[in-house]
This record gives C-alpha cells, structure tokens and sequence, in this order.
C-alpha cells in the first residue's frame, strides 16, 4: 500500500518536474539560438526571461485551437496524445540517482531514485517506448489529410525504423561489457571500473547519433523541416494540441540525455570523488545532482548541435543509416563480444 | 567551347583521407565557431542587438529616413518653388505651389506658398534630394515615424521646416555653401579666351 503510494508520489515529482523543465528548456533554446547568432534573445519577461515560458505556457493554452474540417478526427486528436505519453512513459526506468542498497530511507520505506527501481530489462523498455513515439508521428501526418504533413508521416516512419537499428545495437556493446540490462547495474560497472565512453567510443558515437535522429532534432528533423515540409506532420495543429508534440519533443530530448549519461558518461558517478559505498540523504542528493548536471550539459550540447549542423537530404540521412552506422555498429559489437569472450576465458 | 580547349581549367576537388571522410574534424570545426559565437554572446560582448526603445539605432549618414524642408541663414525657407523634385519624384508625392517671392528677398524670382509632401505616399529614393538646384529638401536619419491617420502623415511646410529644427544639430545641411564642382571656374576659360560663357 505504502509503496504505492511512494511510487504515485515520485511519479507526479517527475512529471512536474519534467513538464517544467522543458518549459524552461524552451528558453534555454531560445537563448542559445539567440547566442548561436549574436543577438540577445528574450530578455524582457521578468529578470532574465524567467517568466516567458509562462507567458508562452499561457499563449498555447488561451490559442484557438483549430481543427479543420477534412482531418480525420479520432486520430488526429489521438496523435499528441500518443507523443506526449510515449515520450512521458519512459521515465518509469530512468535512474535519477542511487538506486539499490545502500538507498536513504524515509519513514522507514527505502526512497529509491527511479519510478520502478530495478527493472532487469530498463533498457530494452526505454527502446521499446522510444519506438512507440513514432506512432505519434505517422499519425499525426495521416490523420491531417494533407499531402505535406503525410510527407513528414512518411519521412519520420523511415527514419526512426532506420536508427533504431544502430541505436539499438550501440547500446547492445555497454550491455556486454556490463553484463546487464538493467541501467543502476551499468551505472555501478561503471563506478567500479571506468566510464562507458572509454570502453565503447564507437558505441558512444553511433548512439549520439542515432539519438539525434530519435529525437527529430536537427541535423535529423526531417519530419518537420520547415523549409520543405511547412513544419511537416504537425501543420495542421494549432494551440496545445501542437504545443504537446513541441513537449514530446523535448522530453524526448531529455530522456535520451538521461540514457546517455547513464550508459556512456557514467550516471551520478564522478571518478575518484563518488562511489557507491557512500551512502545517505546527503550524498543520495549529491549523486541526483552530478546527474542533473551531466543531463544539462547533454541538453545544451544537444542544442549547440542544432545551431551548427544543416539539415541532411533525405537520401544522405539513409545512407548514413544503412551503409556507415550499421555495420560500423556491427563491427563493433562482433569487437566488443570478442574481446569480452576473451577477458573472461583469460580470468576465470 | 571544346572539351579539349587547353584553356579550360580544370578543378579536381581535393581528396580526403579517411578520418577527414568521417566529417568529424569538421564538425568539430563547426561546433568551435558556433561555441565562439554563443560563449561571445552570452557574456554579452557578441551581441549585436540594439535594445530599440532604450536605446536608439544610429542610421549610416546617407540613410533616407524622414525629410525635412532647409532653411537658409535667414531662416527663409531654401526651397524657390523650380518643381524640380516634384517631376523626378516616381511617386508623385510631393505637391508644390510656388508664389512669387517678396521684395525683400532679391535672391530668388519664387518661393514655395505651400510644400506637401505625403509620406504614405513616398517611397524614400531620394530622388527629390538629388534633383533640389538648391539643397532645399533632404532626406534625415528620422526612421520611426508613425502616425494616428492618414492624415497625420501628410506633412505641410511648417511640419517639414519643423523637422529641419528638430534634425539641424544632428544632422547638419549636407551642402551648406553650394559644392564647389558645381560652379564653374571660368578665370581658366577666360584666358584661353574660349569666349563669353
């Protein structure tokens, strides 16, 4: 009974918490796009900005929200509903700080720092629900009846069948090597050992990558390409129902952030400073903290990305798929499972 | 042209090795610029902003805002009413009537009763500035004009010459004294006895 409600509780903490965070990261965005080409960006909404994603939270809500008359309406009212919530679900598995023995303890229920802590398969989950985006995607430009949104439909279906494969497989290395699915146990290999960047920098790469191209951030954002596709699937949406696929897209963006640092950069882990043999509330927060700040850090990368690489031609952004990222991945992986085999043949 | 002209250069793009095949160094090349620019910026020397109701933008000297109706030492108005820039003015803005000039003002054979110029109208070529014989009408740095009607943007004499009031200490009178390429030297032609000019 009582876990339950621990668990409802942490999961209305990180859908508050998330939902205002990528209000915010609206404005970091904005900011940075503002730096990227020397001009100051908003800066009139309170001190610092700080009340603009209010002023914008309130301008997608009070907007008339249109629906044209030829869409087809039960999906197309389905679709960023399907954005938002697949892109919301992933955060049951994401470890947000020390998980496992050792955790802090609150009137004598353990707090772990994870929805549903120790899940053994949290990564194939987190693809699993990272495809599932797509249906918001595909749907979105079907159901709008209008051949420019069906493009962009059309586009993202290719391209997110395309990176899931290398995506996947990157991951796939840090598993071996770790001998789990389960993220805190990546995150504790890790802490005993050495970040996962050291030991798979292929693997890092192809997964950055292909998580640019799982978010639709550009140089990826096919699907919407304003240029081509006039904002592509979500043309025809206007008011929240378009400000939920702009909140799918950046809590997508951080989900992957959180993947990232938890496979690759280490998660709360900082070498020589934080292992797991510390525990108690103060360290548990330091640890939240450290990751915090290694998923901002990704964030912002993330955006620096977006102000420096154009958009790739449909075709390129295939070859890269299918003729660079996957067999690179796989050549990778075969590496990775042999030297492994041969670790453990030579300590065992 | 033949594809064998040996004057036909020919470019062969240049080769890359494979590292620079993988587009790494220059994506990082990119990222260090944009870094620069956002790092510049944010630290506020980068930013070329103007905060525009704060601060105000300076045109470049030969911005054509606003115009504004010169007066001449005396405080007459320069315009002698010659028509000139209101036939090279495409749009037709600018209305003119000319009276004959008073007694007292033995420079001139007219000067202008009435100037109207309708800024909704105007299309801002300077073309009136260039044809003016006597450097009465010109162009200001004034950007920001704004108006309640139609009306209001329709500037009389009074307005224009109050425009020159308001600009004559940021902007002085582009040709006070008459340039000299404009009269001409005739001691040089009178010597070589050229004839009467």
């Amino acid at each position: 009974m009582w876990e339950l409600v621990a668990i409802l509780i942490k999961i209305g903490i990180v859908v508050g918490i998330s939902q205002g965070a990528v209000a915010y990261l609206i404005l970091v965005e904005r900011k940075i796009a503002a730096w990227a080409q020397d001009r100051v960006g908003p800066n009139r909404c309170g001190p610092f900005a700080l009340l603009q994603p209010l002023a914008d939270g309130a301008k997608m809500l009070l907007k008339e929200d249109v629906i044209p008359r030829y869409v087809t309406k039960p999906l197309y009212i389905l679709a960023p509903m399907i954005a938002i919530i697949a892109a919301m679900i992933g955060f049951a598995v994401v470890p947000f700080g020390p998980v496992g023995p050792g955790s802090p303890s609150l009137f004598d229920t353990t707090v772990e720092f994870q929805i549903a802590p120790n899940v053994d398969i949290g990564i194939l989950y987190v693809l699993a629900i990272g495809s599932l985006g797509v249906y918001g995607v595909i749907l979105a430009g079907w159901s709008s009846n209008n051949k420019y949104s069906f493009l962009g439909g059309l586009r993202s279906s290719a391209q997110i069948i395309s990176y899931e494969i290398p995506l996947g497989m990157s991951i796939l290395g840090m598993v071996l090597i770790s001998g789990s699915l389960d993220l805190n146990t990546i995150i504790n290999w890790q802490d005993n050992n050495v970040w996962g960047i050291v030991v798979q920098p292929v693997g890092f790469l192809i997964f950055l990558i292909s998580a640019f191209a799982e978010t639709n951030r550009l140089p990826f954002d096919l699907p919407e390409s304003e240029q081509e596709l006039v904002g592509g699937f979500h043309t025809e949406y206007s008011a929240m129902k378009f400000g939920m696929f702009f909140l799918g897209e950046y809590l997508h963006v951080i989900t992957v952030s959180y993947l990232t640092v938890v496979l690759f950069l280490g998660g709360w882990d900082i070498p020589f400073v934080l292992d797991q043999t510390q525990v108690g509330w103060f360290i548990a927060l330091v640890k939240v903290g450290v990751m915090l700040a290694k998923v901002s850090l990704m964030i912002v990368f993330i955006m620096w990305v977006r102000w420096t690489l154009p958009r790739f031609r449909y075709d390129t952004l295939m070859d890269l798929a299918w003729k660079s990222l996957i067999p690179l991945a796989l050549v990778n992986l075969l590496a990775t499972a042999g030297v492994v085999q041969l670790w453990r043949q030579s300590w065992n | 042209m033949k594809l064998d002209n040996p004057s036909l250069k020919r470019v062969t793009p240049p080769t890359l090795n494979f590292f620079e095949r993988t587009y790494l160094p220059q994506i990082l090349g990119g990222l260090a610029i944009t870094g620069k620019h956002i790092v510049s910026a944010a630290l506020g020397k980068g930013a070329i902003t103007v905060q525009y109701p704060e601060e105000q933008h300076v045109p470049s000297p030969n911005y054509r805002g606003v115009h504004r109706l010169n007066k001449d030492d005396q405080g007459r108005v320069r315009c002698v009413a010659c028509m000139l820039c209101a036939t090279a003015c495409p749009a037709h803005c600018i209305d003119i009537v000319g009276a004959t000039a008073p007694e007292s003002w033995p420079d001139r054979e007219k000067y202008c009763e009435s100037f109207v110029i309708d800024e909704l109208r105007c299309i801002y070529c300077g073309m009136c500035e260039e044809a003016c014989p006597v450097e009465a009408i010109e162009l200001t740095g004034f950007y920001d004009l704004t108006g309640l009607s139609r009306e209001a943007m329709i500037f009389d004499k009074t307005k224009l010459l109050s425009v020159f009031d308001q600009t004559k200490d940021a902007e002085p009178m582009k040709f006070n004294a008459p340039p000299s390429g404009r009269s001409i030297d005739t001691t040089e032609i009178t010597k070589t006895g050229a004839g009467p000019v």
